[in-house]
């Protein structure tokens, strides 16, 4: 037929009168013929919809099942290393499995993984009633159960705290000088992170209440009883003054110190050899730096970095740079001395150095140029019409 | 010739009746008599233990609970100002003093009762009651009160679909609340609280305090009061716990009286 040949089309027989089977056979001989109706249904109907069915969920039998066969696997792995299988840990498993399975792929997300099934299965609910069908959490019917507890708790912790004040007020041992939080450091969780933590969705506006939330327990004077529980929810911000890696002082076999260090600017590649006891000379591939560096801007970049800290006649300073042009070689330079002069400073005049912006490397690079374009920004000739 | 076509057609006619007979039996294999004769027993004994209660007045003795002088004392009859008054409110107000609503505690004693006894018998029978209001004073006492006694409270934003909507909004095969229990009928805008409708929608019984500025008409069982002062909303809490915990109390002890029965 042709419902039959088309693909996207299923044709339903149905027969109107109740569908029973035993009932068909016990009255086929005496009730006539029932007509038969087709009806043509579009794929839309019998297709999957996976844009509907949202992300993929697992069965809590499917990660235990997942959770054993890594757990045998691991122990196999171990096996065919030659490790113990009960030393066996996760960089164990990394390193053995980049050794078995070499990849050559740049994405290192796409390269074979051997991993906790935990880490790989995103975390998701489980079923939130029990046999009767009530559900485990007093605020299930609120649709963001794990958030409005939280709150709850919060604001719990707030009205308990206020109590404790009272109780301290009454006894005349109310002070202002609390122990307070150090916060300093550390920075409030992201929406996303909180989103994590609850396996929840919520919105800014939920997220700036719960903030606010937080804010009000913290400026009680007697926060310092909830710290713990605050602290779960900072986190703390990497360290902002990277600490200067100082070159190692070392000796000449005839007993004087030298320091050796790089520097980079733009494509050039610079290293400085600082010997003490010297007379200020500065030798650059060989060659005098007067005759390398025939424009005094690039000499002054050169000498900046002893004449700060006030040490120009005291180093001999033997270099070699390579690429780039000579403003960039004579910048790496000037990097290359401010860290190997570092060695030979005390605390507060590296601290001057860095303000003065002798340790930070550089970062401009030549811009790419652009498609439809002339350059990096230079654009072709506009013409009206 | 023409009785036997009958008896055909009579026997024809009795076997769907005997096939729909056994399909009405639900599960129940009668292919042991005995495991047949041990159900019938049970069944009794649990639709004694349903049956019952429903037979008395006040079977959870709740009328020990309060006294109109408490309400009273709780100011549960302090309504809002003469020009707030709901037009449907007439019938429960006293009168008025200054301008001030009166509620009469009468009626609200009578109303009172019979909403906690409904209340009890549905915690009896094990049903879900949700604790819904949306003043933000009493939200945490209401959530406390409800983790209390083992039931459900809602007194945040009440999102679109959540009793209509039910399968999407939380998972298919999700169970709606038995009973519903407003703390204050109005939301933050002084308009009546969506969930009033939606309980009626989806046959959902309803408990409501009902000030004297609030539409009683779609609450089952609506109990005009002060909803208001903090000594009144403490005063509901506490009422409503005792009683969820006395009819959930009284199950446990005649489940327990079935099994030793049973075991004996």
């Amino acid at each position: 037929m042709a419902a039959s040949g088309c693909r996207g089309v299923r044709s339903i027989l149905w027969k109107y009168g109740s569908c029973g089977k035993n009932f068909c056979l016990s009255r086929s001989k005496t009730v006539p013929q029932l007509p038969v109706r087709h009806i043509c249904v579009s794929s839309s109907l019998w297709k999957k919809n996976l844009a509907a069915a949202g992300p993929q969920k697992f069965t809590q039998e499917f990660i235990d099942k997942q959770v054993e066969e890594f757990e045998i696997g691991k122990r196999h792995l171990a096996n065919m290393m030659g490790e113990d299988p009960e030393t066996f840990t996760q960089e164990d498993i990394d390193r053995s499995i980049a050794y078995l399975f070499p990849s050559g792929l740049f994405e290192k997300r796409a390269r074979p993984v051997m991993k906790h099934p935990e880490e790989i299965f995103p975390k998701q609910t489980a079923i939130q009633w029990d046999a009767e069908g009530r559900p485990f959490h007093f605020l299930f019917y609120t649709g963001q159960q794990s958030y409005y507890s939280l709150l709850h708790d919060v604001y719990e912790k707030i009205l308990a705290m206020e109590r404790h004040q009272d109780k301290m007020r009454n006894k005349g041992l109310l002070t202002s000088e609390t122990k307070q939080i150090l916060l300093t450091g550390s920075r409030w969780l992201l929406k996303e992170e909180i989103e994590e933590y609850l396996v929840e969705n919520i919105s800014d506006h939920d997220y700036m209440r719960l903030i606010q939330l937080m804010e009000k327990l913290l400026s009680m004077p007697y926060c310092s009883l909830e710290e713990e529980f605050i602290l779960k929810f900072r986190k703390q911000l990497e360290v902002q003054s990277s600490k200067h890696e100082i070159p190692a002082l070392q000796y000449d076999p005839q007993g004087v110190t030298f320091s050796v260090a790089d520097g980079r600017r733009k494509t050039a590649k610079a290293s400085i050899t600082l010997r003490d006891s010297g007379s200020g000379n500065i030798t650059i591939n060989g060659r005098n730096y007067l005759h390398y560096f025939p424009l005094l801007q690039d000499r002054e970049q050169l000498m900046f970095p002893l004449h700060f800290v006030g040490m120009l006649g005291r180093f001999d300073v033997e270099g070699s740079v390579e690429g780039s042009g000579h403003s960039a070689q004579a910048g790496a330079l000037r990097l290359a001395i401010s860290r190997a002069l570092l060695s030979f400073v005390s605390e507060g005049d590296v601290e001057k150095m860095r303000q003065a912006g002798l340790l930070t490397a550089d970062p401009r690079i030549k811009e790419r140029k652009k498609p439809g374009q002339e350059g990096a920004r230079k654009k072709f000739t506009w013409k009206k019409r | 010739m023409a009785a036997g076509v009958l008896s055909g057609v009579r026997q024809v006619f009795r076997g769907p009746r005997l096939v729909s007979a056994v399909f009405s039996c639900h599960g129940q294999t009668l292919s042991s008599a005995s495991a047949a004769v041990k159900s019938a027993p049970d069944t009794a004994a649990t639709e004694k233990i349903l049956n019952f209660p429903l037979t008395q007045p006040d079977y959870f003795h709740l009328s020990e609970l309060f006294t109109m002088k408490d309400l009273f004392e709780a100011r549960v009859h302090l309504g809002h100002k003469k020009g707030c008054r709901h037009r449907l409110m007439g019938p429960y107000l006293f009168g008025s003093r200054l301008d001030i609503d009166i509620i009469d505690l009468e009626q609200t004693a009578e109303h009172l009762q019979r909403a906690l006894n409904f209340t009890a018998h549905v915690a009896y029978r094990g049903g879900i009651i949700l604790f819904v209001s949306r003043r933000r004073q009493f939200s945490q006492l209401i959530e406390t009160t409800a983790r209390e006694c083992g039931e459900y409270a809602h007194t945040r934003y009440w999102k679109g679909g959540l009793l209509t909507n039910a399968p999407i909004q939380y998972s298919p095969g999700v169970r709606l609340p038995d009973l519903i229990v407003f703390f204050s009928t109005l939301n933050n805008v002084f308009q009546q609280h969506v969930g009033i409708r939606d309980a009626a929608k989806m046959n959902i019984p309803t408990v409501g305090i009902v000030d004297s500025n609030c539409n009683p008409s779609l609450i089952a069982y609506p109990v005009p009061g002060n909803d208001d002062t903090p000594v009144a909303m403490e005063m509901y809490c506490r009422l409503f716990k005792m009683t969820i915990n006395r009819a959930k109390d009284k199950r446990r002890q005649m489940e327990l009286l079935k099994g030793i029965s049973a075991s004996v």
